[in-house]
Formats: C-alpha cells, structure tokens, sequence
C-alpha cells in the first residue's frame, strides 16, 4: 500500500476559550484578518497550482482525442466521454474491476485481520515487545521498489526461496509471476505483508485507548481471553477498525508500483487492476494513450471519493 | 504468591520468543534482501537456495558503489528539496489555521482530506501534460514539486493538529512582548512545534525518496534519476545480477533504517496522527 498521508484528518480539536477571552484573543492576535491569509496564502496558491490545475489537466485529457503529437501542439479533438464509453465497454474493464475488487478486499481482510491479531499480541508486556513492534515497522518504511524486487524473487519460480520452502514441505512448486492463475495472488501476498505495519501501528493506538478497568471487570465476570477479545476489545475497537479499513480502501486503490514491478498487471492481464492499466496506458507501453489512461484513473478518483466520504462521515461522527 | 510471579515470568518468556519468531517471519524478506546481495553470482540460482551468504561476496556491493551513487545523489536532492518545500508551505498554512483562525480553515482542512485520496498515477498526467509545455519534465524542479504533492497535505493536517493544542496565552504573552504575526510563529510557535516538524521532515524524506510513479513518469528520460527508478532500469536490463539489485535494494533502504534507529518515535507517531483520535 503506498501509505502515502495518513494524517487523514487530523481535524482541529478546538478547545475554544471562553467567549470573553476569545474575543480578547481576536482583537490582539488577529491584526488584520489578512495576516492568516498572507500565511496560508502560499499553501492555496499551491493546491490549486500542483493539485487542481493537474487535475483539471486530468480531466480535460480524458474528454479529447490526446495523441503524443496533439499532446506537444495541443489541438486534440474533443470527443466528449467517448474514452469513458470505451473504457467502460473495452474486454479489460471488467477483468481489470474484478480484479481490482479482489486485490482491494483481500488485501484489507488480512492486513486487518493479522495486523489486529498482533497489535493484541503486542498489547501484553513482555520482553522485547516494544522494540519488536518497531521491527515490524520496517517492510513500511522500505521504498516499494525495494520490497517488490525482493518479493519477485522470492517468488521466482526456479530459484526463489518461496518455492524452495514449498518444495521442502513436499508441496508442488508454484510459477507465481508467470502463470494467470497465480500472479494475483503473489500480488496480493507481498500486499498484505507491506499494509501489515500500518494496520498493526494503528490498531494498537487503538488498543492503547481502550481503558484497562474494561478488562478488569471483564476478568472479574470470569470472561476467558477469547470471550474478552469478542466481547469487549473488537466492539470498542470497532470506531478504530473503521477508519484503518477505510484509510486501507483508499490507499489500496491507488496500489501501482508493487504490481508494476512484480508483474507489470501480466501474464495475460491476469493481475491487472484499474490503476495499472491506467499506468500501462500513458507510461507503459511505447505509445502513450492518455486519454484513455486518464478517463481510467478519473473513474478511480470517483471509487475513491465514495469511500472517501464514508470516511469523512466517519470521522464527524466520531467527533459528535 | 510466589506462584503467581513466577508462572507470570513463565509467560513472558513464552511471550517473547513467540514474538521474536513473528518479527521474523515478518523480516524475512529483509533479510533475504541482505542475504542475495552477499550471494556469489554463481550461487544465485542454487536450488536450493542458501539461507546463509556461505561464500560471501562484495561484489554487489561493488557494482552499487561504480553504478548508483549519481542516483543515490539525486534521491538525496530530491528527498531534501521535497523537505524544505513541504515544511515551508506547511508550517504557516497551519498557523493560520490552527492558531490565527483563518476563515474557511475548515474547508481548506477538507480540501487537504480529498487531496490525499487521489491516485498518484493520475496526477501523474496532469503532471506530464503541464511539464511537456514548461519544459520541467528530467528535471530535478519538476520531480521536486510532483513528490511534494504526497507530503504537503500530510504536513498541514499533522502540524495544525498538533498547533491547536498550543495554550493561547503563550501566544497572547509574545503579543504583549510586542512580537508581530510573523515573529510569533518564528519565535514562539515553530520552536515549540519541532518535534512535528522532525515528524513532517521525516515522512516528507521517506516519500520522496521511495516515490517510482512520480520519477518513472516525469524523469524517465533524465540524465541522473533517482535511485527507485535506477533499481527498476537494473532489474529490467539485468536478470543475471540480482546481488547487485539488491545490494542497491539495501543501499536504498538505508534511510528507512537510519529513521528507524533514531526516529522511531516519530514514525509511530507519524503513522497514528490523525488517523485515530484521542
């Protein structure tokens, strides 16, 4: 997961003063009502610099007939959402949307799934445990270049180690980069070991929250460990659960270098997912068809952006 | 009593060796990485494959230092402008709107949310259409204020959370001290701020430096590349040397290590800042 900003909302906890302080507060620190501006004023000039104006860029590539001679003189022909409509109705889309389904779901069930089963394990004091927890930080922090070469191969199908292991176990080698059957599945797996940290980190903040006498009590009633985790550190845990797999949604979606590296969405598109097909469209291949690759990437925006309100949602609920 | 204390030692121990065998199934791969590029080429395809460097050679690392240290360079320049870029649009973003107020801080808090979510491969685009006319595509600029675009957002929500919790009488006592708007943030609120500003440093670094769609779009063509898309341009002309790809592997790893040797704190803190709330 390319875990870009995770500072998903840190939204303002405003502990306001009191009223008659607060206007205080206005007419001395404020100066002129300018003054904040002059000071956010860079950052707004910026978005809409290097974030609308791309965008708009985006979109318009997606509404005309962009080749690499019209893209240098700009005079491509408009044609409307004819690249939506051929997108949509191309033989890929629907491999390319069910793949994306199944990288996305799978990827966040277990990154969540494991990374919650080790943020409880890290959750009891023992030795080591503080500096192990850091340990697991590390595939996180690792470029993803780095972390998709080594899985590609390990996973390579005469000398990687993945199937030397499974050779060892009496299990049949596996071509997991070269057949269609499995390529998805390697992707995955190197996925959900890179979302693993994150999800671990977050759960365990989490964790962290929920208060301790929760449990005595839980102990007192003779609850067992797994009845405890069931019925009190999933259902308090559950606010925080939301918003890992949600923040694990929208970053998952945007997932390209991984699969570019390891297989590049092949054999056969049998692990191509939305992203990457926008990717091989413009970069990928020697002509670059970016009208097309951009109408792809705009409808990933428009998936994200669901998910993404959820999450806004979310968190003003939260804050209520 | 006693009992107690030492079947609760017991457990512990139990504890930490099942906690050991996880990190290292979980590091396996790193150490795998490390492995091969100590790995003699002839040994490479060994079947099996050795679990330990038995002949160990330097070789890799050899090719790393006569092939990728323009690369590393770049990374370097581009990580630190990416740095300086972020925290200085950042830092005073978030002093208007955590501490002066600003109107529409709100907005501009929710605008940074959705900018986050859209896929770097279509910025990506936009990026190349704008930088085919101003001539900014191989350029070390142009990779420079693309890589922002992950970190600025990311910078803003992080310092302004952390900014709203800067007790308002400090401020009010820098007023009466006669410090203006802009001597105030420099004197008082950036110094208190640091470890936000390490924090936003930190991730802004790491994000630049890792970052392939950005540099394999933007500056595929350009004389020195960064050293994501050197690894990758290696790996794609060289299928016999896999020592020397991840000997250059672990050369780029190194930052992350370093950060999490004497930054680990401010990793987790990073990594958690917003996503959960207090």
């Amino acid at each position: 997961m390319t875990t870009t900003a995770l500072a998903a909302v840190a939204e303002t906890e405003e502990r306001a003063p009191s009223p008659r302080r607060r206007r205080a507060w206005q007419r001395t620190i404020h100066g002129s009502p300018w003054t904040a501006v002059g000071f956010a004023a860079p950052l707004v000039i910026y978005l809409i610099a290097f974030y609308a104006y791309p965008l708009m860029r985006s979109v318009d590539l997606s509404v005309h007939d962009y080749n690499v001679r019209a893209f240098v003189q700009g005079n491509a022909e408009f044609v409307g959402l004819q690249n939506y409509v051929d997108v949509i109705t191309s033989n890929l889309f629907k491999p390319a949307l069910w793949n994306t389904l199944v990288f996305v779901g799978l990827s966040i069930i277990f990154q969540y799934a494991i990374g919650l089963a080790l943020a409880v394990f890290f959750r009891h004091n023992f030795r080591l445990s503080g500096v192990l927890r850091a340990l697991f930080l590390v595939p996180w922090l690792l470029p993803l270049i780095v972390s998709a070469s080594t899985w590609a191969w390990m996973m390579n199908s005469d000398s990687g180690v993945v199937n030397a292991f499974l050779v060892a176990v009496g299990a049949d080698p596996i071509n997991w980069l070269t057949s269609p059957e499995w390529s998805l599945t390697a992707v995955i797996i190197a996925n959900i070991w890179l979302g693993i940290p994150f999800n671990l980190v977050i759960l365990y903040s989490g964790l962290q929250n929920i208060p301790g006498d929760v449990y005595e009590a839980a102990s007192l009633d003779g609850a067992g460990a797994w009845k405890t985790f069931w019925r009190v550190t999933f259902p308090l845990l559950r606010p925080v659960s939301a918003i890992t797999i949600l923040l694990g949604l929208v970053y998952t979606l945007k997932v390209v270098d991984i699969i570019w590296i390891m297989t590049k969405g092949g054999p056969a598109n049998s692990s191509l997912i939305l992203s990457v097909w926008s990717y091989r469209e413009a970069f990928g291949t020697g002509q670059p068809a970016f009208s097309p690759a951009s109408a792809i990437g705009n409808l990933l925006i428009l998936i994200a952006l669901v998910f993404g309100l959820f999450y806004v949602r979310l968190q003003s609920r939260e804050e209520h | 009593m006693a009992r107690t204390a030492v079947s609760k030692k017991r457990s512990t121990w139990w504890k930490t060796a099942l906690g050991v065998f996880f990190t290292a199934v979980m590091l396996f791969p790193v150490y795998w990485m490390v492995n091969v590029s100590f790995t003699q080429r002839s040994d490479l395809r060994a079947n099996p494959p050795h679990l330990f460097p038995t002949n160990p050679t330097l070789e890799g690392y050899q090719a790393v230092a006569e092939q990728q240290l323009p690369a590393l360079g770049v990374s370097l320049v581009v990580g630190l402008g990416c740095v300086i870029l972020t925290i200085a649009l950042a830092a005073p973003a978030a002093y208007a709107i955590a501490l002066l107020k600003m109107r529409g801080g709100k907005t501009l808090n929710f605008i940074l949310l959705v900018a986050q979510m859209i896929p770097a491969v279509v910025m990506s685009m936009g990026f190349y259409a704008i930088y085919v006319r101003l001539g900014l595509l191989n350029s070390l600029p142009g990779l420079i204020l693309a890589d922002s675009t992950v970190a600025v957002p990311f910078g803003v929500l992080l310092f302004t959370a952390f900014m709203s919790g800067i007790p308002r009488e400090l401020l009010q006592a820098a007023r009466v001290d006669g410090a203006g708007a802009w001597r105030t943030f420099r004197s008082v609120v950036m110094p208190i701020s640091r470890n936000s500003a390490i924090t936003v440093a930190l991730f802004a670094f790491l994000w630049a430096w890792s970052d392939f769609i950005f540099a394999s779009t933007l500056a595929r063509n350009a004389e020195f590349v960064p050293v994501t898309l050197s690894i990758y341009a290696y790996i794609g002309n060289n299928t016999t040397q896999w020592n020397a790809i991840m000997a250059t592997a672990v050369v780029a790893s190194v930052p992350a290590a370093v950060l999490l040797v004497f930054a680990q704190r401010y990793v987790a803190a990073g990594v958690t800042a917003g996503a959960v709330k207090d």
